[in-house]
């Protein structure tokens, strides 16, 4: 897949846990303000490959990599990750808001960025908990903890705090997968809002999620010798969904294996 | 339904009292059934298992009770005004006059400057060791293998008997000419950091080592540094944890004689001010046993010990009463 307007690229790249091969090999290019979907079973990388693209994998000691990670044509490997992550933010499979304020928490990340003036803090919290679709809810309680929300509006508060550093690319790992039906919706619609002005990944286990919220999906496997993840094929989700250039995806989405 | 399940199942619908197990036990024409005496058998050991419990229950707190009120009793006889606000008298026959108060300043002094001292240090030393030494661990090299060392060190040093640190101290720096400290409240503080360094580094280590992944990862995540991660994120989540290491080893400062003995002196004079780090002192549990073993004064030991108890007994309410204030505050419902 080629695309004019590239957000997000890797090319060749592996990544190891040690000795043992994780992903091997992804050459993959996301356009800027879609929803790109990362499925495949279970262990085939796709947390690790989106871990990627804020090096989130380099907290994890014994991580090495190959080949290349872009975010616009720059190569992530020669960023600094508290910049690149400046730019590229992430939400977390379960809600993992810090047990602070609902204020506190979405203002955390414009004030590790140096932000001190507190009109400019109260005007970027309830900016970002409007995008996220949750300020109607709490604004008139913003110094209750945050720990006090619900499941789903907790994750909607981690969007938000996300959204506050303002970055031009959100990466979502599962968002949805510990939240009830109703919550899981909202996300889901969530999400295609805020693909108007941001570039999002998304892994999902969710075959049906994947299809409702995304523009292109991408489908990881793992080599069935070595287990190392590497991509079987990415197209347009419509595309991918009806008719799959590989025998494999088309049994993954359908259900018989994985 | 055989008849013995029968029985059984109607018996535990009701409460098994012991009454009740006898006559079960030697009613009946016949033969016990077997389900019918493992009833009982299991139920008299259940009685018996629950009696030991209770009653070594009661012994420990009983013998505790036992300690804490001979002492208080039996101090609560010299305790008033004037024995809290005189300064005890010093000499031999200090059996009629004299009272505490220049131990209760000094050993506030000397709580002051060991937490002032090993307070910093260990949570330092205990951020270190998790948020940035883990990292490190398996991997080769100087830094991995000191980090074993320390962890290692810390471990030996909370087991080492206090008299050791005293002895410790005493050589370092109360007798070594360079320093030339004597015995005085810098040569107690810093030796008497060096016992308590292991008790907060500990209870700081475990307490930063709970703060969930996750948190960590949404600070970093946001673009915060690790340092940031630590200040913001990391710490206050611990906080209950480090404050109770800390006020833990206010109550081992306050109760330490062996260190003090070689290191702080005797004088019943208390240092000028709290600035005054030269002048040796007498901390409260020192001048217990000066009272005890070199005067007659036994009834003021007593005393003093009743005030030391009752000191003891305020810093273990407030561990609970703090983290419980911490950990209510943002923890929702």
């Amino acid at each position: 897949m080629e695309f004019t307007d590239v957000k997000l690229e890797t090319r060749g790249y592996s990544l190891y846990y040690g000795d043992f091969q994780a992903l091997r090999d992804v050459d993959i290019q996301i356009p800027r303000n879609r929803v790109t979907a990362v499925i495949g079973p279970s262990g085939c990388g796709k947390s690790t490959f989106l871990r990627t693209f804020n090096r989130m994998n380099d907290l994890i000691s014994g991580v090495t990599v190959e080949g290349g990670v872009y975010i616009e044509g720059q190569d992530v490997f020669r960023m600094d990750p508290v910049e690149l992550r400046h730019s590229v933010g992430m939400v977390f499979q379960r809600p993992n808001p810090f047990p602070k304020s609902i204020f506190d928490n979405v203002a955390y990340g414009p004030r590790a960025h140096g932000v001190r003036n507190r009109a400019r803090l109260a005007e970027s919290v309830e900016r970002s908990l409007q995008a996220a679709a949750l300020w109607a809810e709490v604004k008139d309680d913003l110094t209750k903890s945050a720990l006090e929300l619900s499941g789903g509006q907790q994750q909607r508060l981690c969007i938000a705090r996300a959204l506050a550093v303002e970055p031009d690319v959100i990466l979502m790992d599962e968002p949805a997968s510990a939240l009830d039906p109703v919550a899981t919706l909202k996300i889901e619609e969530l999400i295609r809002e805020l693909s108007k002005s941001y570039t999002i990944v998304i892994v999902t286990h969710n075959m049906q999620q994947a299809a409702r919220v995304s523009d292109y999906t991408a489908f990881l496997m793992m080599d069935e010798e070595d287990r190392a993840g590497y991509l079987v094929e990415y197209g347009p989700t419509d595309r991918i969904f009806t008719n799959p250039e590989h025998e494999i995806t088309e049994r993954y989405i359908t259900g018989r294996f994985g | 339904m055989s008849q013995e399940a029968a029985t059984s199942k109607s018996l535990r619908a009701k409460k098994v009292t012991l009454a009740r197990l006898m006559r079960l036990a030697t009613s009946g024409e016949h033969e016990m059934s077997s389900a019918k005496a493992s009833f009982v058998r299991r139920h008299l050991m259940q009685h018996l298992a629950f009696a030991l419990l209770w009653l070594s229950g009661l012994a420990a707190v009983g013998i505790l009770l036992a300690v804490i009120g001979y002492v208080v009793v039996q101090g609560a006889q010299v305790i008033d005004w004037e024995f809290l606000t005189t300064p005890p008298a010093g000499g031999l026959a200090s059996s009629d006059v004299g009272g505490m108060s220049t131990t209760v300043i000094s050993t506030a002094y000397l709580v002051f400057w060991t937490i002032v001292i090993a307070g910093p240090l260990g949570v330092l030393a205990a951020i270190y060791l998790v948020e940035y030494a883990e990292e490190m661990e398996g991997s080769r090299g100087l830094i991995p293998a000191l980090v074993g060392v320390v962890r290692f060190a810390v471990e030996i040093l909370a087991g080492v008997p206090s008299i050791v640190f005293g002895l410790f101290g005493y050589a370092l720096f109360v007798s070594a000419r360079a320093l030339g400290w004597s015995f005085s409240m810098r040569s107690a503080a810093v030796t008497g950091a060096c016992l308590v360094l292991p008790v907060i580094i500990r209870a700081s280590e475990e307490a930063i080592r709970c703060v969930p992944r996750s948190h960590r990862e949404a600070s970093l995540a946001l673009g915060a540094t690790q340092w940031q991660t630590v200040w913001k994120v990391v710490l206050p989540s611990a906080a209950p944890g480090v404050v109770t290491g800390i006020v833990l080893s206010v109550g081992r400062v306050v109760s330490e004689t062996a260190v003090f003995f070689v290191t702080l002196g005797g004088t019943v004079r208390a240092p000028d001010h709290l600035f005054d780090l030269a002048s040796p002192g007498r901390s409260m549990a020192l001048h217990v046993y000066y009272l005890a073993m070199e005067t007659r004064a036994f009834d003021k030991a007593m005393g003093t010990s009743a005030v030391l108890i009752l000191i003891i007994i305020l810093i273990n309410l407030s561990i609970n009463v703090i983290s419980q204030r911490m950990t209510g505050r943002l923890g929702g419902a």
